[in-house]
């Protein structure tokens, strides 16, 4: 009964990010109006017929411009997340697998990445590179690196030390072979779980960033970038800044709730750890 | 606690901390192009001299590990730099914005831990069904409204439904105690959220777990009523984990602070340094990155101890 449950919301929380990451990449072939046409004569409408969210400062069509910054804030997190989970799984594992100096030294170099509040190192990364999309998914790149490589750690640590990867040491097996075909598929679960709730949380730094103005700049469309010009004439018409917000919203709670059902699904014994003895 | 777990704390501290410093000098070595015309090109002619002047001014034509020595002496000893516009201390900038950032964000703290205890245990109370799709949805959003967000719509809000409140801007305490609090309700709302999400969450499973535990079994077969079993076992060890996760929220809320002050037009640490980048101030960038992370740093040093203090099991 209880599985069932489970499965039913893995299938959910999977359909409600499939679904928005389709619609996402797939923006410029559905129809949508040009997010970049802007027809002054149709400033700051709220939603009607013509355009279903209505349109901006700008006469932009509001929803076109979402679905597009969407594809915005996919593409910088995804690469970012990717960058991260490759730069710091790796490091994590070499970590745990080689343990003594290099173990100390790496870990330690990630403490100090790790000692800075997320959102600060990300914008001390971009006031070095320059504001824009590119140097935002570096800096999400480089904040996410040290927490990929502290939870894979762990969890390869316990690896290194099974019977099996012992056993595949005794019988000759070279390093690289043990790491990637003993001891990362295993940590495969982990993984998911982590980079889904990581991209959840890259969404809002995304998002964060864009709204400071540190992210993809005009004319992108950008959902944070929406949301800081919609905020100039937030008494005018509040929709652009309010459907925008509600956009970065739904991405990010379809990511963490995939997230935690994964962790349900592939993991029972974190189930009961995180809502207690069912 | 005893003196071995200590002295390991404090040379962990001193290695993040003297960590976090090398970044931060390099940050200004790190820029392509060369630094000096482009800090110079945001508002100003460049003139061979002007250059030669501000790398002299910056240090930058001494080897790297002079340079470093230099700005770490320097630092330990208050100097921090001068803004490259005002040619000010950036110590007197940052001891003035620092204020509405910490009032922002200790109040948040406050705020975010302190109903997240109540909140949480009741939680732990509702069982069932549709109380765990509740509590579980309800975490989620949450942790994933974005506080800048909230933000503005609490001040569209309120401008439309209470058009004599002013909710932008910030008044010192010292001048106007009521507009001050006022001016951080909504900033403390929209920047607590996720905390308390967060904090409730943890709360509520870890009061579940300790109320399968034994002594809270023997302690209601000693007779003590659920509400002392609740209260008193079981939320004291419940509080363990939550005082770690309270330490680590802290920079988030000061992150997030950046954010929230941006929105609510608070003269913050946050302003101050969005500020520095658009005018490519880097000394001030610089500094203010320094001060926040030191902070966050010497903030969970103090959690780790408190932790120690109240699970002597850490330190051994």
């Amino acid at each position: 009964m209880h599985a069932l449950r489970q499965n039913k919301l893995l299938t959910f929380a999977l359909a409600f990010v499939v679904v928005q990451v389709v619609l996402a990449l797939t923006a410029p072939w559905l129809g949508f109006q040009d997010p970049f046409k802007q027809i002054m004569v149709q400033r700051i409408k709220p939603p009607n017929e013509l355009n279903w969210l209505g349109t901006d400062q700008l006469g932009r069509d509001v929803l076109a411009r979402i679905v597009w910054g969407a594809r915005t804030s996919l593409f910088t997190t995804s690469t970012a997340v990717s960058i991260a989970l490759v730069a710091g799984g790796s490091i994590g594992l070499l970590a745990a697998y080689y343990r003594g100096w290099f173990d100390r030294i790496v870990m330690r170099s990630m403490d100090v990445l790790f000692a800075f509040p997320i959102l600060l190192l990300a914008i001390g990364v971009i006031s070095v590179l320059g504001p824009n999309a590119w140097s935002a998914a570096i800096a999400i790149a480089i904040v996410y690196t040290p927490i990929f490589a502290r939870l894979l750690r762990g969890p390869a640590l316990v690896l290194c030390e099974a019977e099996y990867v012992l056993g595949a040491r005794a019988v000759g097996a070279s390093d690289a072979r043990i790491i990637l075909s003993h001891i990362l598929p295993n940590l495969i679960s982990v993984i998911l779980v982590q980079t889904s709730i990581l991209l959840s949380a890259a969404i809002l730094v995304e998002a964060s960033l864009s709204f400071l103005g540190l992210g993809a700049q005009p004319p992108t469309p950008s959902l944070g970038l929406m949301l800081s010009e919609g905020r100039n004439f937030l008494l005018l018409s509040p929709w652009p800044a309010i459907f925008a917000g509600i956009a970065i919203l739904l991405l990010s709670f379809g990511f963490n709730l995939l997230g935690d059902a994964l962790r349900d699904t592939l993991d029972p014994r974190l189930r009961n750890l995180d809502t207690g003895a069912q | 606690m005893n003196t071995r777990f200590l002295i390991g704390r404090l040379i962990d501290l001193s290695f993040v901390l003297l960590g976090v410093s090398i970044l931060v000098f390099l940050m200004i070595r790190l820029i392509p192009g060369d630094a000096v015309a482009i800090m110079l090109g945001a508002n100003t002619e460049i003139t061979p001299d002007r250059i030669a002047e501000l790398r002299d001014r910056l240090g930058l034509d001494d080897p790297l590990v002079v340079q470093y020595g230099h700005w770490l002496w320097r630092a330990l000893h208050g100097d921090l730099g001068t803004s490259i516009w005002t040619g000010r201390p950036v110590l007197n900038e940052i001891s003035v914005a620092i204020w509405p950032t910490v009032e922002l964000t200790a109040l948040s703290v406050l705020v975010g831990a302190g109903l997240s205890i109540p909140i949480g245990a009741f939680m732990a109370q509702a069982r069932g069904g549709a109380a765990e799709v509740a509590v579980r949805v309800g975490a989620i959003a949450g942790l994933t409204i974005p506080s800048f967000w909230l933000g503005i719509v609490s001040i569209f809000l309120v401008a439309k439904l209470l058009p004599g409140v002013s909710a932008l801007g910030y008044v010192p305490f010292t001048e106007n105690p009521l507009g001050n609090l006022q001016r951080m309700v909504l900033p403390v709302i929209a920047l607590s959220l996720p905390m308390l999400a967060n904090l409730s969450r943890l709360v509520r499973s870890a009061m579940l777990d300790a109320l399968g535990q034994d002594y809270v079994r023997t302690a209601r077969a000693k007779g003590a009523s659920r509400r002392r079993v609740v209260y008193r076992h079981a939320l004291r060890n419940a509080l363990i984990p939550f005082v770690t996760s309270v330490g680590v929220s802290v920079g988030y809320l000061l992150g997030g602070a950046i954010v929230v002050e941006q929105v609510f037009a608070i003269p913050g640490l946050g302003r101050l340094v969005l500020g520095a980048i658009s005018e490519r101030n880097y000394p001030l960038v610089q500094a203010t990155i320094l001060v926040i992370t030191a902070t966050f740093v010497l903030v969970n040093f103090a959690v780790d101890l408190l932790y120690a203090a109240i699970d002597p099991r850490v330190t051994n």
